[in-house]
């Protein structure tokens, strides 16, 4: 029952979706919580199929806010809980996770992203991002990663549990329709053979002791009878995230330093753009990379530094200027000129973006 | 010097938090107190999770000396099953009113129901959103003036008071505990609560208590009108008793052999 779910290296060959309950097994995650919708639906059907084996648990329930609140339930219990879910149901995800955001829960979500408004396509885009990066009401202080690959899937879905518990805000794994249904190699590692550590969970509630008596009782609630109450509450929050975002950041550039143009993707996009940077670099064109792993926190100051002169920056998203809005966000003030190439919903091809490249620079 | 008696506390209430902040005449604390009273006779404060909702019910979140949780509306159901599934030797006790049972949580709690979930649901029912106002609920009875309803609640329009724990009842598999107790008999509701907790020490199943309770603020009723209210008008629609009990069913089974 208890043996480890990998051990030594193990290539695969597999969907993405199936990375991430391989993923969730080797981060010692020990339950999920989740409700059927397209694409992420084999994350629960390989999990369900391996859980028992290693003494994991499930379970589904009757919609999104209850997948969402009970794996809030699951965190407060302190257990490596996880949900992972899509479109409409990433909408509904949006209260539990609000919640989890005032209460400093480490939820990990993973997120596949399909076509929006609304149920649109079951298959994919990415135009989860503002909703993932700051939806719900509140102030969007999560975490969010944004892989481009399985590998990154798995490494990702894996520091995603230890980010959530180290700084304790909700963190989802941004991923899309592709990443979720495609196959492609990846090497299945235990995370202590590389020498990760995994975090440990710690319960909110039903520590040992009897409350009152031997200890305080864990008191939690999201609710404030007046503002300046919740305002010290959330400054609290601001200064631990400001602090945290120094140290979760991450992002990936190249060739900036005599770029003319950087191009700026994440997720499967960027996969297009490091493809489109390597053939422009062999003809010769200064073009650069920039890509953001983190959407939230954004890496504000590292693009900022880049985003000078009359630089052009080129944003490839599958989405109408969600990643944009992001960057001119953070980079407010600085001089480089923004150059949309938005294909909301559909995918984006390194022949795309070397012709538009190539328009552009004309 | 005089000395003022002190009402006798359950020992697991929280001293430092009451007097409580329900209003005077509000059901709530009388309800708490038959917890209360129900946890320290079964001596579970130390295993208790005691999860409450939105309106009125957010006031108890630092009622007791137990790990408490306040969610959002509707909520507390999924909230107390995701602790229960993750560590089962809790006793986990969702609190809410009828609004958050029986109309925005209802998802939640039919299908917890449904699942035979091992938590504790007490739902105290005084027929109104009352934190938000003394709007309509599903439980506001026909006729009745609130206000969303100005001229009373027409059932032709809105339908007929939702009966919870006969809907429950129907629902949950063997083990489930369903009663409807009310204020007006603390004694009897007490008895329905301790049982309703005794069922999830026991892993039975799904356990639930609606208790009928009192809004006066938003009934706009004195003392004696509040209590004509919950004693002559409340039990037209909601009958008081036991309408599962695996306890008397097993005791059957063994005498039947």
């Amino acid at each position: 029952m208890s043996e480890k779910p990998i051990t030594g290296e193990k290539r695969a060959f597999m969907t993405g979706n199936e990375v991430v309950a391989w993923a969730a097994l080797a981060a010692n995650a020990e339950i999920m919580y989740g409700y059927p919708i397209t694409p992420q639906n084999e994350i629960m059907h390989y999990w369900t199929r391996q859980a028992p084996k290693f003494g994991r648990k499930f379970l589904q329930t009757e919609d999104e806010l209850s997948a969402g609140f009970t794996t809030v339930g699951g965190v407060l219990a302190g257990r490596r809980a996880f949900t992972a879910t899509a479109g409409p149901g990433n909408t509904l995800m949006q209260e539990p996770m609000s919640m989890a955001e005032a209460m400093r829960l480490p939820t990990v979500t993973i997120v596949q992203q399909r076509g929006g408004p609304s149920t649109a396509t079951v298959i994919y885009s990415q135009q989860e991002v503002n909703l993932t990066t700051y939806g719900g009401n509140g102030e969007g202080m999560r975490i969010v990663y944004s892989p481009s690959n399985h590998q990154e899937l798995f490494d990702y879905v894996i520091k995603a549990f230890n980010t959530a518990w180290k700084y304790r805000f909700p963190t989802f794994v941004l991923g899309d329709g592709y990443q979720a249904k495609m196959r492609e190699s990846v090497t299945l590692y235990d995370p202590a053979e590389r020498g990760i550590e995994m975090v440990p969970t710690e319960p909110y509630v039903g520590k040992p002791g009897c409350p009152g008596v031997d200890r305080e009782p864990g008191l939690y609630r999201n609710t404030y009878n007046v503002e300046e109450e919740l305002y010290e509450v959330l400054q609290q929050h601001f200064a631990d995230y400001e602090k945290m975002s120094k140290e979760v950041v991450e992002y990936a550039a190249e060739g900036t330093d005599d770029a003319d143009l950087i191009i700026i993707g994440h997720g499967v996009v960027f996969r297009g753009v490091r493809e489109a940077f390597k053939e422009l670099r062999a003809e010769g064109l200064k073009v650069g990379y920039f890509r953001p792993i983190t959407l939230r926190p954004f890496p504000a100051e590292q693009l900022k530094a880049l985003a000078t002169g009359n630089r052009k920056l080129l944003i490839a998203e599958s989405a109408q200027g969600q990643l944009a809005k992001l960057v001119k966000d953070h980079i407010y003030g600085c001089t480089a000129e923004i150059v949309p190439l938005f294909k909301p919903g559909v995918g984006i091809t390194t022949e795309q973006i070397v012709a538009k490249v190539k328009e552009v620079l004309k | 010097m005089s000395v003022t008696p002190q009402p006798a506390m359950p020992k697991c209430w929280r001293v430092e938090s009451k007097p409580h902040k329900f209003c005077p005449g509000c059901g709530h604390g009388l309800v708490l107190k038959c917890l209360g009273e129900a946890i320290d006779e079964l001596g579970i404060q130390d295993r208790v999770v005691f999860g409450c909702d939105i309106g009125c019910s957010l006031l108890s979140w630092d009622f007791f000396n137990c790990d408490s949780v306040q969610t959002h509306h509707g909520r507390t159901t999924p909230v107390m099953t995701g602790i229960k599934r993750a560590n089962p030797d809790l006793i986990c006790i969702a609190y809410m009113g009828d609004g958050g049972g029986y109309a925005i949580g209802v998802g939640g709690i039919v299908n917890a129901a449904a699942r035979n979930e091992k938590v504790t649901v007490i739902l105290a029912n005084n027929t109104l959103y009352a934190m938000t106002g003394g709007q309509m609920s599903p439980t506001t009875m026909p006729g009745q003036k609130v206000e969303t309803a100005p001229y009373g609640r027409d059932p032709e329009a809105t339908g007929m008071p939702t009966q919870g724990p006969e809907m429950i009842a129907a629902i949950t598999g063997a083990g489930a505990y369903v009663a409807r107790g009310t204020m007006a008999n603390l004694r009897q509701l007490k008895s329905y609560i301790k049982k309703a907790l005794q069922n999830q020490i026991e892993g039975n199943g799904f356990s639930f208590v609606e208790a009928l309770s009192a809004c006066p603020t938003n009934w706009r009723t004195n003392a004696e009108k509040t209590w004509e209210f919950i004693e002559k008008e409340m039990p037209k629609y909601y009958k008081v008793g036991e309408l599962k009990n695996p306890f008397e069913a097993k005791k059957e089974a063994q005498q039947n052999g």
